[in-house]
């Protein structure tokens, strides 16, 4: 083997499986018979037009969806939906240590990315969350209150949160909304150093992500997904 | 535990940067007794009587002021689909989030309780029994106050849907909370509710949580 980023699905731990999963929305099957199964090391961009279910979907992978038949199965994961996900009365800083500190699930098989030995401590932590911040350009604003943040500073504070992370997937939804060009490119660094040390991520959009995706499901209105491998 | 005092800490720093949202429940609680004797005149027997009701029922009120924002704030940021994914166990961030609550709702309520009950001529050795009732009666208040706040979480201007799901819900803590005074003006007992109070507590702290948990599960999943 050369140094082709997609592992050998045989090694590589699963992240993801989906079998046979349909969605229905309001009365409408949005898709079916959906099965894939994502590897460490693996990026899944999901596309389709509006309103195709790739949120849906999303939410159905994080449990946050419960309208569906099928099998779904995840590794631990982080997700990023919609909404940020960050109080606007609390600082930067506090936002993360919360959403990192409740990131308690069984770990599974790989590690993440970023992981230091010592960062459930909470002085590492402190030091790690600035370190963080400081990656997504926003150092200094550890003590800024996130409703003082534009959109797109929002958005950043969610990358800190992904480069923090200690799950092996990455469920993102829509991750360039309102990030200005140096921030879609600092999101594709991210991606790309998260696949490279053994993560996985699914990605919902509409842009093309600044990193290549390994493979692109795309959700099509007839109902019956297509998964394809980019090149 | 650790997802307790997370949940406590991170709810206790929002709510103390919102004064408003501490103060005008109690604002509210404090106005609307004064208004008591310029409406019923200001015969001590008669307010006296009808004191530790009053009291009550205003703390029923004030809790409802105070809950509809308890999760309508984190379900529109999207904080509250984050603990939903990632508390372990639920259960104990919902009550780390109710004790934040009733840090900043419940317990000073139960300490203006003295200013009510001195505008209402309530006898001062009384205040003590008073406070009492009311410390172990409103946090019973704030977790039953949280399971309609979670059941309405996801309703556009839930706030007479919340009234109508807790208000009955309020009335055996209502009932046993101004016998606790009650009964100590007619001269008989005060033991019997206060231990009913005590027993109201400790299933609410037991069981609420497993509710608002289930409620806020129902309210993010769409």
């Amino acid at each position: 083997m050369n140094a082709a980023p997609t592992r050998s699905p045989t090694q590589a731990p699963e992240l993801l499986r989906i079998d046979a999963l349909e969605c229905i929305r309001d009365g409408r099957a949005l898709f079916s018979g959906l099965s894939v199964t994502l590897y460490a090391g693996e990026l899944l961009a999901l596309r389709g037009a509006n309103g195709a279910g790739k949120s849906t979907l999303l939410r159905a992978l994080a449990g946050l969806y419960p309208d569906y038949t099928g099998a779904l199965e995840t590794a631990a994961f982080v997700y990023g939906g919609h909404k940020p996900g960050v109080s606007g009365h609390l600082s930067t800083a506090e936002n993360l240590r919360f959403l990192v500190g409740l990131a308690n699930r069984p770990a599974a098989q790989p590690a993440g990315p970023q992981e230091s030995p010592d960062i459930g401590m909470l002085a590492p932590l402190a030091q790690s969350i600035s370190a963080a911040l400081e990656q997504v350009g926003l150092g200094g604003y550890e003590d800024v209150r996130c409703n003082a943040l534009s959109a797109g500073q929002l958005r950043r504070v969610g990358l800190a949160r992904l480069l923090l992370a200690r799950e092996p997937l990455w469920l993102l939804d829509e991750p360039l909304t309102a990030l200005d060009p140096a921030g879609a490119q600092l999101l594709g660094e991210v991606l790309d150093n998260h696949i490279a040390a053994g993560g996985g991520a699914v990605c919902a959009t509409h842009q093309d992500l600044p990193t290549t995706a390994h493979r692109t499901l795309l959700l099509t209105p007839a109902g019956v997904p297509e998964l394809s491998r980019a090149g | 535990m650790s997802t307790f005092s997370a949940s406590l800490a991170r709810d206790w720093r929002a709510n103390l940067r919102q004064p408003s949202q501490i103060l005008n429940p109690l604002a509210f609680f404090v106005l609307v007794i004064s208004l008591f004797p310029l409406g019923i005149g200001p015969e001590s027997a008669v307010l006296a009587r009808i004191a530790p009701g009053v009291v009550w029922v205003l703390a029923l009120l004030a809790a409802l002021l105070s809950v509809e924002g308890l999760y309508r704030q984190d379900y529109d940021d999207g904080s509250l689909e984050q603990l939903v994914i990632g508390a372990q166990p639920l259960y104990m961030a919902v009550l780390g989030k109710a004790t934040a609550q009733w840090l900043v709702t419940g317990a000073p309520l139960t300490l203006l309780a003295p200013v009510a009950g001195f505008m209402l001529y309530l006898p001062a050795e009384q205040m003590g029994w008073l406070m009492l009732s009311l410390a172990l009666g409103t946090p019973t208040i704030t977790l039953l106050a949280g399971i309609g706040a979670a059941l309405t979480v996801g309703v556009n201007r839930g706030g007479t849907l919340l009234a109508l799901i807790i208000l009955p819900l309020f009335v055996p803590v209502l009932i046993f909370g101004t016998a606790v005074t009650e009964t100590m003006l007619l001269g008989a007992t005060h033991e019997f509710p206060l231990l009913i109070l005590c027993a109201l507590l400790a299933g609410s702290i037991t069981l609420a949580p497993f509710a608002i948990a289930a409620a806020l599960k129902i309210g993010t999943e769409q």
